[in-house]
């Protein structure tokens, strides 16, 4: 195939502008955005509840059942793949008529994320050492309180770079919502291609779009650690 | 122990012969076919044909691969109940069928890619594939990328709605509700131009829609006339409601510019329209009132 002929000015205002076409490309990105900033929020809750879990029951003992369920819960979501998760959310479990689509995304990758934040949390208290929470303990905390005050915010910091790394990988992993007919920038793509055949220019915008998010975002976090890090020296 | 290893050391060694006088071997082995030339010399022109090869990978030379015998490549979306779908492991359907005759004819060898439909067009158009052929409706937009054969078949497109469903009679009652369809096909750009971007659901293949439209989440379908049927037949609870919407024919892609290859499968499909064999494989498919 002969690239250049995709590249040409009538290609680039049969794929951007006729229909107004790079609407597709804008609508298509704000629903990534905001299915992945809301599952990131809902994400963090879920990970950071069964994470504590997990670590409680490693460190004392407690919280058997609890640790149990949370046990269930990542084993089912890191063993099934995303696509096959979002899709039994949509058919199966919110299969009724107003179950909005959106909602079903961000749940469904909410889910998915916590399960994985979960265990970045976890490693992330496990990664400080136990004098740091005997150190609390003689001090009078209780047990709750040495986790909020002194283990938790150490914890962070070393789950910071991890942290980050799942967020960029859930805002690509985004792309495969056009399974539950929901319009994603790349469904936004896949759509214009379909209506101009062109295979290269849709392809190549969705792909420098996804990578000038990730950019920044890698940008914000190194800017996010460095100011975490003055507090050590 | 010296002697073990020594031994170890032998076999690694012996092995290792083994192994490069299995490499010797094949090569040996294209010598044999034209024993006159040396090792090199078959190397060299075996060089050459690859590199052609690679040459002939542009669209418009992708025709003199094909007149040759050899294989017909045909790009399909094998979920298109009755025109192409999969049954068992194989890719059965009037399209696949009739290919299989076109291929015969061209003393080709037919080989089916199953893609996503709007992956269709473009794999022709960038010769990826010799011909598209997944129940394609010639349209001015799709003319723009591929050049197309006679048209070999009459489509048209239909609604469906669920059983219940008393508020859709017609195209006109679809306004402002939801409407199914397949990204890319002439059914998703008809739906779009009638109610507009915001009402349209479009799934990866039109039993996703079906799906949607049995739960409830989707209003209606807009969709080709026949997979509509078969998807009647195997659903009681969604009906076909108002009259057709509109009259499309299919056609054969071909990259543009292959007028030879256009010119090739225009005489085979007149052949097996002359003698019988298309009206016998459509008949077969899709079974007249």
């Amino acid at each position: 195939m002969n690239l250049s002929q995709y590249l040409t000015k009538e290609h680039f205002y049969l794929n951007f502008i006729v229909d107004d076409r790079y609407m597709f490309f804008v609508n298509g990105l704000k629903v990534t955005l905001t299915v992945t900033l809301f599952a990131v929020l809902l994400g963090i809750v879920i990970g950071f509840l069964v994470g504590t879990i997990r670590s409680t029951c490693d460190k004392t003992g407690k919280l058997k059942v609890l640790d149990m369920i949370a046990r269930v819960y990542l084993s089912i979501i890191r063993g099934t793949p995303v696509v096959v998760q979002l899709m039994i959310m949509y058919y199966v479990i919110f299969s009724s008529p107003d179950a909005s689509k959106v909602m079903t995304a961000i749940l469904s990758f909410a889910i998915n994320s916590g399960a994985y934040v979960a265990e970045i949390f976890r490693s992330g208290i496990m990664s400080i050492d136990n004098g740091q929470f005997e150190a609390g303990r003689s001090l009078g905390f209780n047990y709750a309180q040495t986790i909020w005050y002194i283990i938790l915010p150490q914890a962070f910091k070393n789950a910071l770079p991890p942290l980050c790394n799942e967020f960029i990988a859930l805002l690509k992993e985004t792309s495969v919502v056009g399974f539950i007919a929901l319009q994603d920038l790349t469904r936004a793509g896949d759509l214009v291609r379909s209506r101009t055949y062109n295979p290269v220019l849709p392809l190549i915008t969705v792909a420098l779009i996804y990578w000038v998010i990730v950019t920044i975002l890698t940008k914000l976090v190194g800017i996010l650690e460095r100011r975490l890090r003055k507090s050590e020296r | 122990m010296k002697n073990v290893k020594k031994f170890a050391a032998l076999g690694l060694a012996a092995m290792m012969a083994a192994s490069m006088m299995g490499c010797g071997g094949s090569s040996s082995s294209t010598t044999t076919a034209a024993p006159e030339t040396t090792a090199q010399q078959t190397e060299a022109s075996t060089a050459e044909t690859t590199a052609k090869s690679e040459e002939t990978t542009t669209a418009a030379e992708a025709q003199t691969e094909a007149s040759a015998g050899g294989v017909l490549t045909m790009a399909t979306n094998a979920e298109f109940d009755p025109w192409e779908y999969h049954e068992g492991d194989k890719i059965v359907g009037i399209d696949a069928e009739v290919a299989e005759e076109i291929a015969k004819k061209l003393g080709m060898e037919l080989k089916i890619e199953d893609m996503s439909f709007d992956a269709v067009i473009p794999s022709v158009a960038t010769g990826k594939a010799d011909i598209g052929m997944a129940a394609i409706s010639v349209n001015e937009e799709r003319k723009a990328s591929v050049d197309f054969t006679n048209t070999y078949a009459d489509s048209a497109l239909v609604i469906l709605v669920q059983a219940s469903n008393e508020e859709i009679a017609s195209s006109e009652d679809l306004a402002g509700k939801k409407v199914g369809v397949q990204l890319g096909t002439t059914g998703d750009v008809t739906a779009t131009d009638i109610v507009g971007e915001e009402s349209m659901e479009r799934y990866p293949s039109y039993f996703e829609a079906v799906q949607s439209l049995k739960q409830g989440k989707i209003d209606a379908i807009v969709i080709d006339k026949a997979p509509a049927k078969v998807f009647l037949s195997q659903n009681e609870d969604i009906k076909q409601v108002g009259e057709e919407m509109s009259s499309e024919q299919y056609a054969i892609a071909v990259a543009k510019g292959n007028t030879e290859l256009v010119e090739k499968l225009n005489k085979a499909i007149e052949e097996l329209q002359a003698d019988g064999t298309f009206d016998a494989i459509i008949n077969k498919y899709i079974p007249a009132e």
